[in-house]
């Protein structure tokens, strides 16, 4: 499979930040992506948690154009959970920036977006064609599927997307988003609540890990979210994903050197790097957790599998 | 309290067997829920559910006692495996199911456009919160009701009923997960078995239970500690969101999620009904049938009371969350966020 490369050029995407980094850590990382990044197109915006986006905002237009002028596309996300006034406020206010600029994460998006063009995110429950030809019916023309998916649905998803007139990503680096919640765990570590949190996340910039009680990393906490320890990597299934008709291969943005995790993925969707080399390469850089592999291929997420490459 | 005009709200439980549906259309139930014996539906264990036979002779004994029967198939179909979705919901629209109850857009859309007459209603796996997001379900299948995410005040369900063109169904008594619920992935991150896909959260099959010399019981799933428990400490089920971790910050083994707490809303069934609920949830298809026959019955006896200007007698449901603390989760207030 791995000489089978599709024809086609795969798109390297950088997922939105999900972590709370302060505003000149945000611009200046969007700025060195706009200056050195092999990056195709760029997800910008808050979608953990909207008391985090007000920091940000001032700096959007300048790191949209600088993006922009980089040749790279910009799209912006909006919220995956949204229930209070302040989130629907927000979703709205980020789905009438225009179009096929918007990628909706939750169903109060998608009623904003329907009837013109737009993208999914991956915290929408895409798991099959019917709901992909649905979404596409509405005018979604770019799809990121959920994390979890197998291979053999993205598979299927991957057959049916071309004649709907969608393309699709899946995420291929970084801890992978397990669960949201209403509450935020930070504020509770903390003695505090949602409301009152004073932003204790901004500590921890690739999430708060939770070990078990026998002292094994097993998830890491980013306010209403949870993620994954381990840091997903499907450089060694690029090949299989390419045949499978995924054009898309999305980096999920952590605090270690995302432009070098970028050439390497780059280079890899390229043909011209092995997976093995590309796995030590990426160990290199100071990943946030052990490379895990396991949703892929139908098995524990936490599981990294594939026997023909070695052991990082 | 005064004799003010309530609607009265439909009590809809839990029925995890034919048994379990009988039991609990006895009690007073107005309508039960169930699902079928595979991945359609967000109980998928072993021993649970209904084979098509046992639910066409269950809907005929709730309909003689006036009970409704509604159908869960509220999981999401992996792309190449909808026909067993489609299949659950052409059986249950067949047999005059009184409503199916969905999360999948994909499947939504098929029992809309197959079944133009069925009732459908959203089911809490769609994770829809925002009247945009619910409005956006009624507007596009036709959906008639919305069960709501654990996770708004009663204020807020309030404001909510205004907004939205459906009924609300509200959970009030039983387990509570803690995260939003039709997005969570943490069982498949540590099993390889989906909540999503495959309908299980921490399923049996993947529990372990070790106990050392002092007799201190350790608990895993999928391999993972959940939590330990002291010899004499009443141990909880294994649920990755209700477990016990070490954490920067914090010394000792910590709730980083929730204690084990159940909901238990009895106190608050005035206010619910008030802000518009429709229909009051009562979580437990994997419960036996005394449990549902007590919770069910007293749960009746508490709306009745409501509806007559009685102080609703709530006592008797506290012995029912079985060691578990209660809680009145984010029903309670914005503090519990």
């Amino acid at each position: 499979m791995a000489m089978t490369m599709a024809a086609a050029k795969s798109e390297l995407i950088l997922g939105p930040v999900p972590f709370h980094w302060s505003v000149e850590t945000v611009r200046d990382f969007y700025f060195r992506i706009a200056d050195e990044a092999p990056i195709d197109a760029v997800y910008l915006g808050e979608v953990v948690c909207h008391k985090r986006a007000p920091f940000f905002a001032p700096y959007l237009d300048e790191v949209a154009n600088r993006l922009k002028a980089a040749g790279k596309r910009v799209v912006f996300s909006t919220l995956a959970e949204v229930m209070l006034p302040a989130e629907r406020r927000l979703v709205e206010a980020v789905c009438a920036m225009g179009g096929d600029l918007v990628e909706a994460n939750d169903v109060s998006a998608l009623s904003h977006l329907a009837g013109r063009p737009h993208h999914i995110g991956p915290y929408m429950n895409v798991y099959n064609e019917d709901t992909l030809k649905f979404l596409a019916g509405k005018g979604a023309v770019h799809v990121s599927l959920p994390a979890e998916l197998p291979a053999n649905a993205l598979r299927a998803l991957g057959a049916a997307a071309p004649a709907l007139g969608v393309s699709l990503d899946v995420q291929v680096f970084g801890r992978v988003p397990l669960a949201l919640s209403a509450r935020c765990y930070h504020a509770r570590l903390t003695g505090r609540t949602k409301d009152s949190c004073q932003y204790a996340c901004e500590a921890d910039p690739d999430g708060l890990a939770l070990d078990t009680l026998e002292g094994t990393p097993f998830l890491a906490i980013n306010g209403i979210q949870t993620l994954s320890h381990s840091c997903l990597n499907l450089a060694g299934e690029l090949a299989d994903l390419q045949a499978m008709g995924i054009t898309g291969f999305r980096l999920s943005p952590h605090s270690c050197d995302m432009v070098a995790v970028a050439e390497i993925f780059r280079t890899v969707a390229d043909d011209a790097l092995g997976p093995d080399e590309a796995e030590a390469r990426l160990a290199a850089l100071d990943p946030p957790g052990p490379f895990a592999n396991g949703f892929f291929h139908g098995a524990a997420g936490c599981i990294r599998t594939g026997a023909d490459r070695a052991q990082a | 309290m005064t004799a003010e005009k309530l609607t009265r709200p439909e009590l809809v439980c839990p029925a995890g067997t034919p048994a379990s549906l009988r039991t609990a259309v006895d009690a007073g139930a107005d309508a039960v829920y169930c699902g079928f014996q595979n991945a359609t539906n967000a109980r998928n264990f072993p021993g649970l559910n209904f084979t098509p036979a046992e639910l066409q002779a269950a809907i005929a004994y709730a309909h003689d006692r006036g009970a409704k029967v509604l159908l869960a198939v509220n999981t999401f179909p992996p792309a190449g495996q909808t026909d067993l979705w489609k299949e659950a919901i052409d059986i249950g629209a067949g047999f005059g199911i009184d409503a199916i109850i969905v999360a999948d857009i994909g499947v939504a859309d098929y029992a809309a456009r197959r079944h133009p007459g069925q009732r459908l209603h959203l089911s809490v796996q769609a994770g829809a919160a925002s009247p945009e997001a619910i409005g956006f379900y009624c507007r596009e299948f036709g959906v008639k009701r919305v069960v709501l995410p654990r996770m708004l005040t009663v204020a807020e369900i309030s404001g909510l009923h205004q907004q939205i063109p459906c009924e609300i169904e509200a959970f009030v008594f039983g387990n509570i997960g803690m995260m939003a619920e039709g997005r969570c992935s943490l069982t498949n991150y540590a099993t390889g078995l989906s909540t999503n896909m495959d309908g299980v959260c921490s399923p049996a099959s993947q529990v372990q239970y070790e106990e050392d010399a002092e007799r201190n019981l350790t608990t895993r799933l999928g391999g993972f500690v959940v939590d330990r428990f002291a010899c004499g400490e009443s141990a909880g089920y294994p649920t990755i969101c209700k477990g016990r971790y070490h954490v920067v910050g914090r010394t000792g083994a910590y709730h980083a999620f929730e204690e084990p707490v159940s909901l238990n809303l009895s106190a608050l069934l005035p206010d619910l009904m008030r802000a518009g609920v429709t229909a009051l949830k009562i979580e437990g298809r994997q419960r036996s049938r005394a449990y549902v026959r007590n919770v069910v019955a007293a749960f009746r006896k508490a709306v009745d009371a409501v509806l007559a200007g009685r102080d609703p007698e709530i006592a008797s449901l506290l012995a029912l969350t079985e060691g578990h603390r209660e809680t009145q989760g984010a029903f309670q207030g914005k503090t519990w966020r």
